[in-house]
């Protein structure tokens, strides 16, 4: 029971609840019978009243008034005095049983039904509501009742945030008000209403919640319109891109001998494009894409995303290169054009309104020379990077600018808070702030300087991690990000982490291992990497590597992967052949955590099984997560030793929905 | 007197037995006022009660003819069910029927096309759905219906592609969803939109981390969690929220230590049960919702619960998984 002591209760105390209940359970039975005959006299409805007023929670007595109320109804000739009577009768009832207790849904639905019959005065529903809120101002069923309301008086969005003006003026501490707040003022600035422009309001709005959060640290009330707020000053509503692979002024190399490109699919590689947020409508009229070469004219984007989704981040199409003709010519240029014809539009319906061009060389080389179709090594083979060749800036461009905060407001508004958070040094909402404003200082800020910002964010959240230990690891993944964003801003700091792997046309590999990552972040920047190692981290997922479409060899031994499930974003990458999950923790726990991230029956998103499945039903019930995600990979090499679930059941299994495997734990398979 | 004060050496343990015994005694303890009052929601009562008892491994002291039986005498001839003989039905007591049902691997005595068609009936205009004939509307009820339905493998009876819109517009600014459009968040709104999302391979709707962040500051300094800001802690977030974590993989954000200690110390030692907070009076849903918040914090001895279905993994994988 809520909030109600625990106690043994002396037996004259049971008596007593023994008499009530009995009283209680004589008028149930009795309005039952009522109710299960359909009578409607003045004596049953009186006893209805009566169960209610007791028990508000039985909602077959509600029901049964409605039946009450309507039998009445169509009784009587519209008689707007009758009617009202009838009505103002229920309203008086709920307003007794809220008296009772106050979170009914039955009572306030009642109440909600009555007032749509259209009859009864609604002013007075608001000072009701004014009444009640000041007993209880956090009641969340008053507050859905007053938008009711509200609506079925027209009463304005801005009397509305007026209101809220007045309850948190009396109360800071009133999380449903600065809820409610948030909800106006978002409609508000959305319909551009006089005077609610966000350069002009969200300065005012920072004002006031800085009260909130300045008089009583510890008190969440206003942190969350405060992030709010942030969101509303560092991202702009229009969607932008942020990278694509290949990149502007680059150029790639392909090999016309098709057999061992490391783009794998022989004859055609990825254009990708990434971005700011989840958008949809990229097609090959919102894209065009100018070249020489052929059979490119109808190109196929599709996003990287689950099935059931038409918006994502990250949009793919092959480029064909092959060529029916015999010769080719060395280099073609590609010119891609994203947004010339509108449809490019943001899950929140915002236009992609900026056109961005990039424009590529692809080089066509006769003959590259082979690689050895054998096991990919880790550890040997590796060419360091040039740093001093211009290698990197023709892969990735880092220095993005960002068109995002061009605006003079926003730079002040953030420029502001930082000054001000900065007086809270001890308080871990004020360093929490503080590393979410300097994040997005370093965004807008010159590579030099960023540098600075990003260590001073490492040392904050590190500070978190101590001074409020119970979210650990939501500093430590933050941390993470920070560090992600560190490393892929610094041209210096990327070329010491990249090499060239000889055995497979020199691919790119990035380390990024030893890094103590929980999780992965700034796959934008990271989008022309082959190879990628992961290896001792403490990630526990692949969520984000889903971007990085060029991966053929993944490394992610010696991490916190504890099932086959948080590998589902692997699922999207066409190219990945190599695989090492060695010594990680699946098979370990009870508790699958990326259970409904990853497509399977359980989410009514993947249902086909193929004839291996058919064959083996118990042991795809038992490893449903490795059954779905690594048949939809093709996996050549495969490590997964060091894991609990590791056996010789497993890994007979595993060979069965991968036939293609060729090594699994460092041994060659009998093919 | 409280009954907190006995022995310290159970401590820190999970009575499992005790809570066992409480939950049989409880179902035959009819005279007390608290359990005329709840007679509406026996049906749910029982879902509760049942499932603790299979998270604790102990169904089988249970005669499955019994609640059957007394299950259908709950069936309305619309094909919904009622919280107990006699009274209305309602999906809140429909999904209950199905969840039991699905625990004792009896579905297939459901009429499937008469329930599913109940549940499919409520579905609105706007992909919203109505708790029963009288038009509450509320994203429980969207919960209840894409649970319910999904369970008896019958999603294709509504438009799942209205019902995730819609609740996608009961979604926040703070991350989180209440039960209307507007409407504030909610830990337990917050399970229901999350869950439903989960079960249409629609969680990508949700922004994992501000959610998850407003999420795992639900933890207070006790180590229990509550369902809104600035609230008191309650055992039944444990359930709620946890679940919610789990969904969208960030449950590492809070310290799952301190919570198992929370609910142990709401436990009545010595009669068994759970409160919503330490010393307060145990009833059956908080008795559920500790141990279900154990099962999903992987306490020992207590079976793995499914964070979306609100059922023992290993039946909902027996329904889902196996052909």
């Amino acid at each position: 029971m809520h909030g109600r002591p625990r106690k043994v209760y002396k037996p004259e105390e049971e008596a007593a609840s023994a008499a009530k209940a009995a009283k209680l359970r004589a008028l149930q039975s009795q309005f039952m019978s009522y109710h299960h005959n359909k009578i409607y006299t003045k004596e049953a409805v009186d006893l209805s009243t009566k169960l209610l007023e007791i028990n508000p929670e039985a909602y077959t007595a509600w029901n049964y008034r409605k039946l009450a109320v309507e039998d009445k109804l169509s009784r009587i000739e519209s008689d707007p005095d009758l009617v009202k009577t009838i009505l103002d009768e229920e309203l008086s009832v709920v307003e007794s049983a809220l008296k009772q207790n106050f979170k009914s849904y039955g009572a306030w639905h009642h109440r909600k039904w009555v007032l749509s019959k259209g009859h009864s005065s609604i002013g007075n529903e608001l000072r009701l509501l004014d009444k009640f809120q000041k007993l209880d101002t956090r009641n969340f069923h008053a507050w859905n009742y007053r938008r009711f309301v509200v609506e079925l008086t027209n009463r304005s969005e801005q009397d509305e945030l007026q209101y809220t003006d007045v309850m948190i003026g009396s109360d800071f501490s009133n999380y449903s008000a600065w809820h409610n707040r948030s909800v106006l003022l978002s409609s508000l600035l959305a319909r551009k209403v006089d005077g609610f422009l966000p350069n002009k309001k969200i300065p005012d709005e920072y004002n006031l919640v800085h009260d909130a959060i300045f008089t009583d640290e510890d008190d969440q009330s206003g942190w969350f319109y405060h992030l709010w707020l942030l969101d509303q000053t560092v991202n702009v509503e229009t969607p932008l891109l942020t990278s694509s692979w290949p990149s502007h002024g680059s150029c790639i190399n392909l090999s016309a001998g098709c057999l061992n490109d490391s783009f794998s699919e022989p004859g055609s590689f990825p254009l990708i494009i990434y971005f700011n947020q989840a958008v949809g409508g990229v097609s090959s009229s919102t894209v065009t894409v100018d070249t020489e070469l052929k059979g490119n004219e109808d190109l196929v984007w599709e996003p990287v995303s689950k099935k059931n989704s038409q918006v994502s981040c990250v949009w793919v199409a092959r480029l064909k290169y092959m060529s029916s003709e015999p010769c080719f010519r060395k280099e073609y240029k590609v010119k891609v054009r994203i947004g010339d014809s509108p449809g490019i539009v943001s899950s929140r319906g915002c236009n992609f309104s900026a056109p961005y061009e990039f424009i590529f060389t692809a080089h066509v080389h006769d003959t590259l020379e082979e690689s050895q179709g054998g096991i990919v090594s880790w550890t040997d083979g590796f060419d360091i990077w040039d740093a001093e060749s211009k290698d990197l800036n023709s892969l990735v461009n880092l220095d993005q600018s960002n068109a995002q905060l061009d605006s003079k407001w926003r730079q002040e508004a953030i420029a502001e808070e930082i000054d001000l958070f900065r007086e809270l040094p001890d308080s871990k909402i004020g360093k929490l702030t503080l590393a979410r404003l300097l994040m997005a200082k370093a965004m807008i800020s010159d590579a030099a300087v960023k540098g600075v910002h990003y260590n001073e964010i490492l040392d904050l959240y590190k500070d978190l991690m101590v001074l409020d230990s119970s979210h650990y690891q939501y500093y430590k993944d933050e941390h993470s990000v920070a560090l992600l964003r560190k490393v892929t801003s610094s041209t210096e700091d990327l070329s010491g982490r990249l090499f060239r792997y000889r055995n497979m046309n020199n691919s790119v590999c990035l380390r990024l291992n030893n890094l103590s990552l929980s999780r992965i972040a700034s796959v934008e920047k990271l989008l022309f990497v082959q190879m990628l190692d992961l290896s001792h981290n403490e990630l526990h997922s692949t969520e984000g590597l889903e971007a990085m479409q060029l991966l053929s060899c993944l490394n992610l031994s010696h991490n916190r992967i504890r099932s086959f499930s948080a590998l589902d974003s692997l699922r999207h990458l066409n190219q990945l052949r190599v695989l090492n999950v060695s010594h990680n923790h699946i098979g370990e726990h009870s508790v699958d955590t990326t259970r409904y991230l990853c497509s399977s029956p359980l989410s009514n998103s993947e249902c086909t099984r193929d004839e291996v499945g058919r064959q083996m039903p118990s042991l795809v019930t038992k490893y449903w997560d490795a059954y779905f995600v690594l048949r939809d990979l093709n996996l050549k090499q495969l490590d997964i030793t060091g894991n609990a679930i590791a056996g010789d059941e497993f890994r007979s299994f595993v060979l069965q929905v991968v036939p293609k495997l060729v090594w699994i734990d460092g041994k060659k398979l009998e093919s | 007197m409280s009954s907190s004060s006995s022995s310290s050496s159970q401590m820190g343990e999970l009575v499992a037995d005790k809570h066992v015994r409480y939950i049989l005694m409880s179902e035959k303890k009819k005279e007390s006022f608290e359990s005329v009052v709840m007679d509406h929601l026996r049906m749910n009562g029982a879902y509760w009660g049942l499932t603790t008892l299979d998270l604790l491994d102990k169904l089988p002291s249970v005669s499955v003819d019994e609640v059957v039986s007394w299950l259908l005498t709950c069936q309305h001839e619309s094909g919904g069910f009622a919280g107990n003989t006699g009274h209305d039905p309602h999906v809140l007591y429909t999904l209950s029927a199905v969840q039991i049902l699905a625990l004792f691997d009896k579905l297939d005595i459901l009429d499937v096309a008469k329930v599913s068609s109940y549940i499919a009936g409520l579905q609105n205009e706007d992909g919203s759905f109505s708790g029963d004939m009288w038009g509450e509307v509320d994203t429980r009820f969207s919960y209840i219906a894409i649970c319910s339905l999904s369970i008896l493998k019958c999603l294709d009876k509504i438009n799942v592609e209205k019902a995730v819109d819609y609740i996608v517009s009961c979604k926040n600014l703070d991350g989180g969803f209440g039960c209307t459009p507007g409407a504030e968040s909610h830990a337990g709104q917050i399970f229901c939109c999350v869950g439903a999302l989960a079960i249409t391979g629609s969680l990508h709707h949700v922004d994992k981390d501000l959610l998850g962040w407003w999420l795992c500051e639900r933890q207070v300094k006790s180590g229990g969690l509550n369902g809104r800001p600035e609230k008191l802690p309650d055992v039944c977030y444990s359930w709620w929220v946890l679940s919610s974590l789990i969904m969208i993989d960030r449950v590492h954000w809070i310290n799952k230590a301190k919570l198992v200690k929370f609910i142990l110390d709401c436990q009545d030692l010595e009669n068994g049960g759970i409160s919503d907070r330490p010393d307060d009076a145990v009833d059956i849903f908080h008795t559920y919702f500790g141990v279900a918040g154990l099962s999903l914090l992987e306490y020992p001895g207590v079976k793995a619960i499914d964070p979306a279905y609100a059922l023992p993994v290993d039946v909902i994988n027996r329904i889902l998984l196996t052909k």
